[in-house]
């Protein structure tokens, strides 16, 4: 049995907003591939403030599925749709008092709901960006998917650079065979051999995370600066860059330019700065394109 | 009220009297069977009347046929390597879409080493077209493996034909009868199965011991080396406590086998005709006529698996899911895929399976809750409206998959 939290067990015995809102005015339906899952989050929305007034949920899928919607539209009655639109699936992960590494996607499936929600009542066409693998790093919980890409968009030939960029791999090993497999497969694809004996191709030092906490606001930006600053040849060998702009408790506003902003390689770059920032600072930290900035601050 | 194990497949308690059987072998008979003194004077005699209990329960020609393992998986990894190692011409291997992960993880690793693999399919009830099989026998195969018993539906294969088929042809079977051994008959001196899997944990001996039954002339590859342990089949120190254990446990099992096959099959039985009849669309799966006695594995539509584990959990009963979620795998059991269940039914089916130690009293006790846990999810379901599903339910909800 899952190792699952008290507030995921309450949302799922007692699920709070089971069943469509009536004159609901904004809907969104979505189904995660892995697991079979399907979601369906019917919002009514005040058309002059944008308030959430009521939501409500309807779900095929298992306990942690359940309790994710639950909680998800607990957090968004009352919000405006844009400050909805902010919460993010750690978000509804944290709320929960965490999920399982394997139950990770239940939470990004809410988030899909209600962007997917908030689109429909917007007039728009809501299109999914995430695609999901199997799980591959039970420690981090990334999947074979998002290995993948990360492989392919820079150049990695090791299992220990995976682990630089990914995190993947990084605590318990057990997953390095998996690892492996895919670094040979898409080796192969680019018309190379996997040689486990190779040595790594961003030999990135890892630090040890430092104590949360122990930092003044001025000494965390530094220390986010500088690991920016310890990125950025990567990126500008890829033709890209980063930028900080600011900094607002734990989120992080990057400029993304060059080669990395606007292309679909974008939202990767940000997911691995965020995962190397974390694993720096030993705290979450989000990092969100500058770009998002106004909307959020409107 | 108490507790309601309906998880048999999954795993067993171990018998009170396997219990008794065993204790003197951690602290009083401690030896190392191969030792020439006292504490192991008992050893080597326990661990053949073990052999012998084993024999009996499968119909073993000789007890030397009986070699111990570690486990159900050992048993089987060993028989597949040893048909590849001993006749090193022959690459490809049969088996099913429906193997347990013991198989087809194996099989799959074998694969991208370079063997061939052919998996049969199955059809809605889960069993295999003999044709097909039959076109595959040829001099290139090293070895079918194919289960007695599947673990999810309880359907029986007929190995015995299949063994048969394959013998004439001059090819090796293997079959993996975890699921089955001990729980109906068998006679294998009149079969051409040339090897067999049995793991202790499922018939009320303790878990990490297993059996590889060996016909007599069976060409084999050890898969450990080392001492001469097994007659140098298997090395590695008895594991004599639970050896012995696992032949009292075919002894009991031996004899409880009729009322396996009455008693325990009539509250199966009791069981599913309830449920399907209380719960609207909810179906049985698997092949119903040709059934081990004891499973039964049940599609309830448009709701989950794990969340209705969780809260027969909750009532105090324990079941087992085909779903994905409870398996932190990607896809519902491969068993219900291979069958072709939609979608909506094969992610919430729930398997019950029973044991000489449940009783009457405890059907009706689970025939009570289930219609309302089944009920209370459907409430929560996109696919179902009141008391029924949505009309045309893939049209009415079609969500973008991720
Ligand atoms: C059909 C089948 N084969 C093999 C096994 C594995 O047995 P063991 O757990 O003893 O390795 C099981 C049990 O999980 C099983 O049901």
């Amino acid at each position: 049995m899952w190792d699952y939290s008290e507030k995921v067990k309450d949302h799922f015995f007692n699920p709070k907003n089971a069943g469509a809102v009536e004159d609901a005015n904004a809907i969104g339906e979505v189904g995660s591939i892995s697991c079979g899952d399907a979601l369906r989050l019917t919002l009514r929305v005040d058309e002059d403030s944008e308030v959430i007034e009521d939501a409500g949920f309807q779900t095929f899928g298992c306990g942690s599925a359940i309790a994710s919607s639950s909680v998800l539209t607990e957090i968004i009655k009352g919000k405006t749709v844009d400050e909805a639109l902010d919460v993010s699936n750690q978000d509804i992960a944290a709320e929960l008092d965490g999920l399982p590494p394997e139950k990770m996607h239940c939470s990004v499936m809410g988030r899909e709901a209600l962007q997917a929600a908030v689109a429909n009542f917007r007039g728009e066409e809501w299109k999914d960006d995430h695609e999901e693998g199997e799980l591959v790093c039970k420690c981090f919980a990334i999947d074979a998917v998002m290995i993948e890409e990360m492989v392919w968009a820079n150049k990695l030939r090791t299992v220990e650079d995976v682990t630089n960029f990914t995190k993947a791999g990084g605590g318990c090993a057990s997953c390095h065979e998996g690892i492996e497999e895919i670094l040979e497969r898409v080796l192969k694809e680019q018309g190379e051999d996997f040689d486990p004996t190779a040595a790594p191709a961003a030999p990135v030092a890892t630090p040890e995370p430092e104590k949360p906490g122990a930092m003044t606001n001025l000494q965390r930006i530094k220390k986010i600066e500088q690991v920016l600053e310890e990125m950025r040849p990567a990126l500008i060998a890829d033709g890209g860059d980063v930028e900080l702009v600011e900094v607002e408790g734990n989120t992080a506003y990057v400029n993304m330019k060059g080669a990395c902003s606007g292309c679909g390689m974008a939202a990767m770059t940000i997911g691995g700065i965020q995962q190397r920032l974390m694993e720096v600072m030993g705290e979450y930290i989000k990092v969100v394109p500058s770009s998002e900035m106004a909307r959020i601050g409107a | 009220m108490t507790d309601i194990y309906l998880d048999n497949n999954a795993t067993t308690k171990v018998d009170p009297l396997v219990v008794n059987e065993m204790i003197p072998y951690f602290t009083e008979q401690f030896g190392n069977p191969s030792s020439i003194h006292k504490f192991a004077d008992g050893v080597a005699r326990g661990l053949k009347k073990a052999r012998k209990q084993v024999q009996e329960l499968i119909g073993a020609e000789h007890d030397s046929e009986i070699i111990f393992t570690s486990c159900g998986t050992e048993s089987d990894s060993t028989a597949i390597l040893s048909a590849l190692k001993a006749q090193p011409n022959r690459k490809e291997i049969i088996t099913t879409v429906v193997e347990h992960p013991a198989i087809l993880s194996l099989c799959e690793h074998l694969e991208k080493d370079g063997y061939t693999i052919h998996r049969l399919g199955v059809n809605k009830m889960g069993q295999i077209d003999l044709e097909e099989y039959t076109k595959l026998l040829t001099d290139d195969v090293a070895i079918v493996s194919i289960m007695w018993a599947n673990n999810e539906t309880g359907t029986l294969f007929p190995v015995e034909k299949l063994a048969e088929m394959a013998n004439a042809k001059g090819i090796m079977f293997h079959t993996d009868a975890v699921q089955a051994v001990g729980k109906i008959p068998m006679n294998l001196q009149d079969t051409k199965i040339d090897m067999l899997s049995i793991s202790g944990h499922k018939l009320h001996a303790p878990k990490g011991i297993g059996v590889l039954y060996l016909r007599r002339g069976t060409r084999f590859r050890p898969l450990l080396r080392g001492g001469h342990q097994e007659r140098g089949r298997r090395a590695g120190t008895e594991n004599s406590a639970s050896i012995v254990g696992l032949g009292k446990a075919c002894e009991l099992a031996l004899e409880h086998i009729e009322f396996e096959n009455t008693e325990v099959k009539a509250m199966r039985d009791r069981l599913e005709r309830g449920i399907v009849e209380q719960v609207p669309h909810s179906f049985i799966t698997g092949d119903i006529e040709n059934r081990l006695p004891n499973t039964t594995d049940i599609a309830f539509e448009y709701i989950e698996g794990e969340a209705i584990l969780m809260l027969l959990n909750k009532a105090g009963i324990a079941a087992s899911s085909g779903s994905a979620c409870t398996s932190g795998s990607l896809e519902p059991s491969h068993v219900m895929r291979a069958m072709d269940i939609p979608y909506t039914a094969a992610h919430g089916t729930i398997r019950f399976s029973f044991s000489r130690y449940n009783s009457m009293s405890e059907v009706d006790e689970v025939l009570k809750v289930v219609p309302d846990i089944v009920a209370a999810l459907r409430k929560l379901s996109p696919y179902w409206d009141g008391d029924k599903p949505v009309e045309d339910p893939e049209q009415a909800f079609a969500p973008t998959y991720a």
